[in-house]
């Protein structure tokens, strides 16, 4: 039953990386940005959830609510001074704009907290698990996999229930019409890319209390995201959740075998779906 | 009669200029101290990547973060030629190119099936399968890295005869030989570069960035073209990267295919300079450099410093630093734009 075990330990592993890729998923799916800070970010709003909860005495649930809102303020604000003055039909702008925020951001890190690597603390969850039977399992990935659902069906309630969904459909369909109709697509983005730091905050959380983190270690998270999303398919966040079960599973498993090749076999389960289907699994929007 | 040229005056000038610095730089050993030489290695190698990108992105349209995957597999093919066969480092070098070349190919097949920011990520994972497998490689020092051995690095081809020409030590002359093959690989990557743009592949390359459908149906094979750009591209970074680690003799996964060293800081240096010309990359690592020497004390600060410079420019100057000198004075160094001389327009009154 190992390999079961294996199984269960890699969906639950998915559920961090579809967290990681939430955020990027919203974005993307919408304005075609390609964030390249976004794992970094991630490490920020940890920084900033760590902050709150040895600064300020709060527990680290508190601390990410506190948080949540800053971070909507900065993914507002990165969106309207900045990122909405280099989309358009190229690509490289956007791209080059956040590689060079991902370097400052690290580095702004690297001088503000060091490189010590730090870890939030979750008091009794960190090494409490669950007696399911056929297999234990940890409560605390058993939480992030349970938030990554939340924050999916949210986000989807969000997508297709509100008028800002409808506002953000329209504009990821396209853009110009949607202006037609009276709608203000850099007023939405800065909406979208809000709402992405937001969720970014919940990853932040969670990469935090689970394992150590410091400034660099960002565009490896970066990395995981964006194979989540692509591995699911543009715009689709349920097949973002795919994505990032796929990926927790080929580590899970490649790891089982030699722990060298955690990572390794992540990267090569995205190669393989990339060559099968280049539009990802589950494709909604056309690009 | 009349025909199409790119000659221009400023052209011609700036031709003679780069012949005299080529030579003036290959005298320097005799005056400059070590640490220059050092300095101007540094230089000369991340132009050369610099100029690589710029063909890959500004001309190609072929956005790649994942050129590291082929300066780390160029410096492990030439470790691996010095250390397994036994190979004089300098001739181990080429090895480099080919291994990277080798490598661009199921590159190539894969990403090429992907479109724009997909690419860009693409190209990244392939760096990183390619960082994850050559750290399994024991025999070359596993996650830790290796060094080049001893016997190697005492009787480079070449060292000895520098060490007489200039009285220098061997590990000097190691630097100054490393040096000249930076300068080498440097003209013959920038020359190579403004010989491709101004050939008839240069002409369908800058259609094919420019739009794709245009050039198709005017017969350009796009898909060729893209090819070519991405294999040459490669081969010319893993010569580059083979040269930089023959002059550190050190290596290491993390180093050697470090995102932020052999990519981050090239696509800083293109784009401060000015993406798309071939000035821009040249004007670009002299900021880059002026910074590093400038903010050297501050640590991480510097780097923190050049990316928001690097966002600056994107949002202010989206030529680059080149795009706005070029645009005020309508200067071109390196002109590739196609004129008509000769032509005189009669008629009209017929």
């Amino acid at each position: 039953m190992i390999w079961l075990d294996t199984l269960v330990q890699g969906i639950l592993l998915g559920g961090l990386y579809a967290l990681f890729a939430a955020g990027l998923s919203l974005v993307f799916g919408i304005m075609r940005l390609v964030n390249l800070a976004h794992g970094d970010l991630i490490v920020f709003a940890a920084y900033l959830v760590l902050m709150g909860v040895t600064m300020l005495g709060l527990s680290p649930w508190i601390a990410a609510l506190v948080a949540m809102p800053l971070m909507f303020g900065l993914g507002w604000l990165l969106q309207t001074v900045v990122l909405n003055r280099v989309l358009g039909k190229d690509i490289l702008p956007p791209l080059l704009v956040t590689f060079g925020l991902s370097v400052a951001l690290q580095n702004g890190l690297l001088e503000a907290f060091s490189a010590d690597s730090r870890r939030i603390p979750a008091g009794s969850l960190e090494g409490a698990s669950l007696n399911l039977g056929l297999v234990t399992v940890g409560v605390m990935p058993l939480l992030t996999f349970a938030s990554a659902i939340a924050v999916i069906v949210a986000l989807n309630g969000l997508f297709y229930h509100t008028a800002l969904g409808r506002a953000f459909r329209a504009t990821s369909d396209d853009a110009v019409t949607a202006g037609l109709m009276g709608i203000e697509p850099k007023r939405i983005f800065a909406m979208a890319t809000g709402i992405a730091m937001v969720v970014v905050t919940i990853a932040a959380l969670y990469l935090g209390m689970r394992s150590n983190f410091d400034p660099s270690i960002g565009p490896a998270r970066l990395i995981y995201a964006f194979e989540a999303v692509i591995i699911g398919g543009l715009g689709s966040l349920w097949g973002t959740l795919a994505g990032g079960v796929i990926i927790g599973v080929a580590q899970t498993f490649g790891a089982s075998v030699n722990p060298e090749w955690q990572i390794l076999a992540g990267h090569i389960a995205f190669l393989i779906v990339m060559l099968l289907k280049p539009r990802g699994l589950f494709p909604r929007a056309v690009d | 009669m009349y025909r199409l040229t790119t000659r221009t005056r400023a052209g011609t000038a700036t031709a003679i200029a780069a012949l005299v610095l080529v030579v003036a730089g290959l005298a320097l050993p005799a005056i400059a101290s070590r640490g220059v030489i050092q300095d101007l290695f540094f230089i000369l190698t991340m132009l050369t990547l610099a100029q690589i990108w710029n063909l890959l992105a500004g001309y190609g349209g072929l956005v790649s973060v994942g050129q590291q995957a082929f300066v780390g597999l160029g410096a492990y093919a030439m470790f691996a030629g010095v250390i397994l066969l036994g190979w004089n480092p300098v001739w181990a070098i080429p090895l480099g190119g080919l291994a990277a070349l080798v490598l661009a190919v199921p590159t190539a097949f894969f990403a090429f099936r992907l479109q724009g920011a997909y690419f860009a990520i693409g190209t990244w994972v392939i760096a990183e399968v390619t960082r994850l497998l050559v750290a399994q490689w024991k025999t070359l020092g596993g996650g830790t890295g290796t060094s080049l051995p001893r016997e190697a690095t005492s009787n480079i081809v070449g060292t000895d005869m520098i060490r007489t020409l200039f009285s220098v030590r061997e590990a000097a002359a190691r630097d100054i030989l490393a040096y000249w093959l930076a300068l080498v690989l440097v003209v013959a990557v920038t020359g190579g570069i403004y010989w491709l743009l101004r050939s008839r592949l240069g002409l369908a390359l800058a259609a094919v960035r420019d739009n794709v459908e245009a050039a198709r149906s005017v017969g350009v094979d796009a898909g060729r073209i893209k090819w070519a750009v991405f294999l040459i591209a490669a081969a010319a970074t893993g010569l580059t990267g083979a040269l930089i680690f023959m002059q550190t003799a050190r290596i290491s996964p993390d180093a050697a295919f470090a995102v932020t060293d052999w990519t981050a800081y090239v696509i800083f240096i293109v784009v401060i300079g000015g993406i798309g010309t071939i000035e821009g990359p040249i004007l670009g690592v002299i900021v880059f450099f002026v910074l590093r020497s400038a903010l050297a004390d501050y640590g991480s600060w510097y780097l923190m410093t050049l990316g928001l410079i690097a966002i600056t420019v994107m949002l202010f100057a989206p030529k680059g630093l080149w795009g706005l000198i070029s645009a005020r004075s309508g200067l071109h160094l390196f002109p590739v734009r196609r004129k008509l001389v000769g032509l005189k327009i009669e008629g009209g009154n017929g």
